[in-house]
């Protein structure tokens, strides 16, 4: 049920929101900047398949992440409009 | 039927789709014609937004670049999708709520302010327009490349089609033509790259090929490669000759200005609600992904398969007598190179030199070596004779570079025309203007952006700045724009002084740095000027932090933003309870209305 806008706790809605964008935008940057560039070559000394693990980050496997990471974004939204009873 | 045929026959059907989604899907209103009124579907818009978003150098250079670059070349596969993770979490969803047509619309609004809506359309102004003039190009190319078609008529050519679908049609019509051109763009990049992850893996899916040992032996394909490149001199693929601190900065400067794109931004404005707008970004990243992560493994096989075949190769002379010269060849236990070498060729794509007379090829880091010429294109375009295909799976190709191409053109002209018809004409200097006479000038205006677009096509080898579009739209877009579009929403406290003084800061140093050393003075210096190391593509990174620097430093100093503004901030925050505010609203109710 969506509530009428002065009944909302916008503020703590607000909070909520950017508790979970920062923690969201963290593994953002950890699988990119962090894996694919800053500690690529400690993660290289591990394979996946037959690439480095830094290596395939960079190329691949970042992408993949920032891919599941909207989805999570998408359904973790909802859940927090639905509980602050905001309009989705 | 000839390969050429084939060409004629893609490319002419996939143009008369596009035209006739453009009849069906006539624009009747302004909100119709800059947003699509509003009602698209997430995941149509997704995918509309993967084909905006890819343009002709996705499609076909940029799996030849990291052929060439390596490990170096992943600045681009996580620049350009990891941008969209920030478009998804700070702006889209927030920018959609604020519901306005245009990014110009969003920071006059927001900023009460003339002069910043004016920065706000002279930064997309350029970002667009050099943008556009690279896809006007790469249609010429294609035509005057595989249709033996001049180069001028070519251009010729795609700027009617696009004059077709996005004057009639605008945002409604550019919306499910870019559907039509993802379809075509993506079966025509996967089907090849399927083929050759095959011949070379044996494994149909090329991400899994690219991790996977090549095909009949007990090393990794990428442990190959590593191994050839660097017996031939060359640098080990999996690493790059950029420092670290460069690498970052130039992720950083693509990542942040893929979010602040207009023309990307602009996409997100057509689906119906913020929620709508973040399912969406996922959608187009899934789109997105699924051309980003097949390119590294097309660019690892491409690079192994051209060693393979090409290198210590005997060098046919003849095309027309090839079968016979190369079975002679053969049979003298020879290696002839391959045939589909022979037939790019005569497009100028690649060049032998037989330096040392042995007749044969030698392909060597340094003055040895003898392809004088070898296009970064060609991986992406020779693709499927590479991997035996008929010969329609080229015209295929062709038609994906087009669809590629043109898509891109088409939403940038959309930014373009609304810039122009909306935030100058409407907004600015005929504030009394009606629904009916803004959709006429924006239909005008889109007219004349398509002829202008195609001139800077023609004379984009006059130019220089067409040829450095990735550090000119990326580099300003994350400097100017992302910084104020950010701020705006997630800082209620920013005011109109400290936005003008944050693009200005973006803008003009970020400017003045690419224009000094791609094409001033500073050009032949090259990297042992650069400040901090830091390449011309990476440097809207360093200016947005200080851009966002000024930006509060400014606010602080100032006047706190009218209490109207600073409500408006607080609505577009939590969704459903945007109302109309005075000043941020004055001559424009806001297009959203949540029943």
């Amino acid at each position: 049920m969506s509530k009428d806008a002065a009944e909302i706790d916008g503020k703590g809605y607000w909070r909520a929101v950017l508790r979970l964008t920062l923690s969201l935008l963290t593994i953002w940057f950890m699988v990119s900047f962090g894996a694919g560039i800053l500690f690529r070559d400690v993660l290289d000394q591990v394979s996946i398949g037959g690439a480095p693990l830094g290596f395939w980050f960079a190329q691949n496997g970042s992408i993949y992440v920032f891919v599941a990471l909207i989805f999570y974004y998408c359904v973790a939204m909802r859940r927090l409009e639905r509980k602050f009873g905001v309009k989705g | 039927m000839s390969q050429e045929m084939w060409t004629y026959i893609f490319v002419a059907g996939t143009f008369a789709i596009y035209i006739g989604i453009a009849i069906w899907a006539r624009a009747a209103s302004t909100d119709d014609f800059y947003v699509a009124g509003h009602d698209v579907h997430p995941m149509v818009n997704g995918m509309a937004t993967a084909a905006d978003w890819m343009s002709a150098a996705s499609f076909l250079s940029m799996a030849g670049l990291i052929a060439f670059m390596g490990y170096g070349g992943s600045v681009y596969l996580m620049g350009w999708t990891g941008g969209y993770v920030l478009l998804a979490l700070l702006l889209a969803p927030f920018l959609r709520e604020f519901g306005k047509f245009t990014v110009p619309d969003f920071v006059g609004d927001r900023y009460y302010s003339t002069t910043a809506r004016m920065i706000a359309v002279i930064c997309a102004l350029f970002v667009s327009f050099t943008y556009i003039a690279g896809q006007m190009k790469g249609v010429g190319v294609a035509f005057s490349g595989f249709l033996g078609v001049e180069f001028n008529t070519g251009i010729y050519v795609g700027m009617g089609i696009v004059f077709v679908y996005a004057v009639l049609g605008g945002m409604k019509g550019i919306t499910y033509t870019q559907v039509a051109q993802y379809c075509v763009l993506i079966f025509a990049y996967t089907v090849p790259a399927i083929f050759i992850s095959l011949i070379i893996t044996g494994n149909p899916i090329p991400q899994l090929g690219f991790i996977s040992d090549v095909k009949g032996e007990d090393v990794s394909m990428l442990a190959k490669l590593n191994q050839v490149v660097t017996d031939l001199g060359f640098k080990e693929y999996t690493s790059t000759e950029k420092s670290m601190f460069d690498m970052f900065a130039i992720t950083g400067a693509l990542m942040f200005g893929t979010a602040g794109l207009p023309h990307v931004i602009i996409r997100f404005f057509t689906v119906s609600s913020a929620g709508a707008a973040r399912v969406s970004a996922g959608w187009a990243l899934v789109f997105i992904a699924l051309l980003y992560t097949t390119a590294p493994a097309v660019a690892g096989f491409a690079r192994l398969n051209f060693i393979d075949t090409v290198n210590e190769s005997t060098y046919v002379e003849s095309l027309d007598n090839y079968d016979a010269e190369a079975a002679a060849i053969v049979a003298a236990g020879g290696k002839p190179i391959p045939k589909w070498f022979k037939d790019w060729e005569k497009t100028g794509l690649l060049a032998v030199e037989d330096k040392n007379g042995d007749g044969r090829v030698q392909y060597r880091a340094g003055t040895d070596n003898e392809v004088t010429k070898l296009d970064r294109d060609i991986f992406v375009l020779a693709n499927p004779s590479i991997a035996n295909l008929p010969g329609w799976v080229i015209g295929l190709v062709v038609a994906g570079g087009l669809a590629a191409a043109l898509s891109t053109a088409a939403g940038l002209l959309m930014v373009i025309s609304s810039s122009i018809s909306h935030d100058l004409c409407r907004r600015t200097l005929f504030k009394d203007m009606d629904d009916k006479t803004e959709l006429r000038v924006a239909r005008l205006a889109a007219a004349g952006a398509v002829v202008a677009a195609g001139f800077m096509g023609i004379y984009s080898a006059q130019l220089a700045f067409v040829a450095q579009v990735v550090a000119f739209a990326f580099g300003l877009a994350a400097a100017s724009l992302f910084p104020v579009i950010f701020l705006g929403i997630f800082w209620k406290r920013m005011n109109r002084e400290g936005a003008i003084a944050s693009m200005l800061t973006g803008l003009v140093p970020t400017f003045a740095y690419i224009w000094h050393f791609k094409i001033g003075a500073g050009k032949a210096a090259g990297a042992a000027d650069w400040f901090l190391g830091v390449s011309p593509e990476g440097i809207g990174f360093v200016f947005m932090f200080v851009s966002l620097a000024v930006g509060i430093a400014v606010s602080l100093a100032t006047k706190a933003p009218p209490q109207d503004i600073q409500d408006l901030v607080e609505d577009i925050r939590v969704p459903g309870t945007r109302r109309s505010h005075g000043i941020a609203d004055s001559g424009m109710a806001p297009v959203a209305d949540h029943t």
